[in-house]
This record gives C-alpha cells, structure tokens and sequence, in this order.
C-alpha cells in the first residue's frame, strides 16, 4: 500500500483505528516518564530555583503552537494545488488543537513570568507576535464555521493560513530582532542548546510527550472530521430525496 | 519536592494545562460519539452511501 492510497477517506480511516490505541499508549507513557524526569528529578536552576519546572510544559506548548500552524500550512499547500481530498480534513483538524496550546503557552508564560519579571505581560516582540498567532488561530476557527460548504471554507482557510505562516518566522527571531523581557534562543540555535543537560533532557522528553499527545488529538479529530462530512452527506442525499 | 514561594504559579500551570488537555479529549470523545450516533441513525432510516458495504450488498 503505499501513501497515496490513504487519500481515500475510508482507508485512513481503517489505518486511524489500528494506530490510535497505540499512540494513545505511547503518549501516557511519554508523559509519565516527562514528568517525573521533570518535577522529580530534574534539578532548580540557580536563579529562577523551582519555577524552571513551569518550562517544562511551556516550552512545549511553544513549539506545537508553531507546528500546528506550519502543518496547517502545508495542508493549505495541499489544499490549494494538489487538492489533496485529507488535506482540509488535517487543516480543520489542527485549528482546535492548535488554539488550545497555544493558549497553553500564553498562560503558562504569564504564570512564570509573573514570579521571575515581576509582570504577566509585556508588549514585547515575543509575547505579541504569539499573541497574534493565537488571534490567527480564533480567525481561522471563526472562518470554517463562517462557510458553510467545507471545500469553499477549507480554500478560504487556506489563503488565510498561508499568509498568516509569515507570523512564524517573526515568533522565532522576535528575541534576536528586537529588546525584550523573553530570553534569547536556548535550544533550538547554531551553536547548540545552552541549557544544561540535567534540564534539557526532562524537557526533550516533555516535548515528544506533548508531541505524541498532539498526534493522537490530531488523528481522532480527523477522524472525527471524516465521519461529519459523511453526516452532511447523507443529510444532504436525505433532503434531495425528500424535494 | 519543595516547589519554593512561587508554588503557586507553578500548580497553577501545570493544573491549566492538565484541565486544557482533558478538556480537549473530552470535546474530541463526545464528538465522535455524536458523529458516529448520527451516522447510525440516518442509516437505520436507510439513508446510505451509495459506497457503503451494505447497498452494494
């Protein structure tokens, strides 16, 4: 079988039921062992002591706050030229989730922020533009609901997440380009993580725990997805049949 | 595991984000149920996909 067979909806379906349990599994696993590497085992940092921990789970957030919107991106690539016939279906998908974590992230950084800059909030590049990005997510989420046929909404997104995809590069080097509160870039930068292994480790697995989470969501919701356009489907042969 | 005298804002997180996750499998569960409960019943009523297994039977 090979990838292009998934396009039929009826074949991803049957490949969602025999993967989800398993990554469903995976995930809680993940978690446990993130967790406890994380608030049991992981050491306080030497100036910020035990609030580093709130990292663990806002650093994570950040990243699928960005992956959500760049996976939207390429379903919208999907959607616009190959008319892939899941590529709507993985965009709609991930509006939701995408939403939630990065609510997650906004949250989680005021509560850390609030002990270690004294603020909940500042008007910095870092902060705004992720604020921004979550305002895209409402947009995008308002936008599917707003048309009501799925293949003129899901163009529509498409558009509109593509444009949107240029807040990301600008979330990324907000803390290079312009003064800020937020630190610098500690992982992911060319000379390598500047964050001391006993931290970086609980936290790399904190980051595939969410990371498989977000692929278990993302798979049912899709799933979830398939089986409503179905729905429309029969209610729409169901009125035909009764005019 | 002493949490120090920002406890507080580290509980709080991590109990957001635990709430946020629960929130989002329960939405994510009650939502198929729903579209699979819906599905059955316009099929009960005969209403099918002219791909289905049970009219090309």
């Amino acid at each position: 079988m090979s990838l292009i067979d998934f396009a039929n909806p009826s074949r991803f379906l049957a490949l969602v039921e025999r993967v989800l349990p398993w990554l469903a599994a995976a995930t809680v696993c993940a978690f446990l062992v993130g967790l406890y590497q994380a608030l049991l085992v992981a050491p306080d940092d030497y100036q910020q002591g035990a609030t580093v921990k709130i990292m663990f789970i806002h650093v994570p957030n950040a990243w699928l706050a960005m992956f959500c919107w760049a996976l939207m991106s390429a379903a919208a690539l999907g959607t616009l030229v190959w008319r892939h016939p899941l590529a709507d279906v993985a965009a709609k998908a991930a509006a939701p989730l995408g939403a939630a974590f990065t609510f997650l992230c906004l949250l989680t950084g005021s509560l850390w922020g609030r002990p270690m800059w004294g603020t909940y909030w500042v008007w910095d590049g870092r902060l705004t533009s992720v604020l921004v990005l979550f305002l895209m997510y409402l947009g995008v989420l308002a936008l599917w609901r707003t048309v009501e046929d799925p293949s003129r909404a899901a163009r529509a997104v498409a558009i509109l997440t593509l444009v949107g995809a240029i807040n990301l590069p600008i979330i990324k080097f907000s803390v290079d380009w312009w003064a800020t509160l937020h630190q610098p870039a500690s992982i992911l930068r060319l000379g390598g993580p500047t964050i001391h292994p006993s931290l970086l480790a609980p936290l790399m697995i904190m980051g595939l725990a969410f990371l498989l989470l977000f692929a278990t969501l993302h798979l049912a919701a899709m799933r979830n997805e398939i089986l409503r356009r179905r729905v429309r489907a029969l209610r729409l042969m169901q009125a035909q049949a009764g005019a | 595991m002493n949490l120090g005298p920002y406890a507080g804002f580290i509980v709080a997180a991590y109990a957001a984000a635990l709430a946020v996750v629960v929130i989002l499998i329960g939405w994510i569960v009650a939502d198929h149920r729903a579209q699979r409960r819906t599905l059955a019943d316009l099929e009960a009523r005969g209403i099918v996909r002219r791909s289905s297994p049970r009219e090309a039977a």
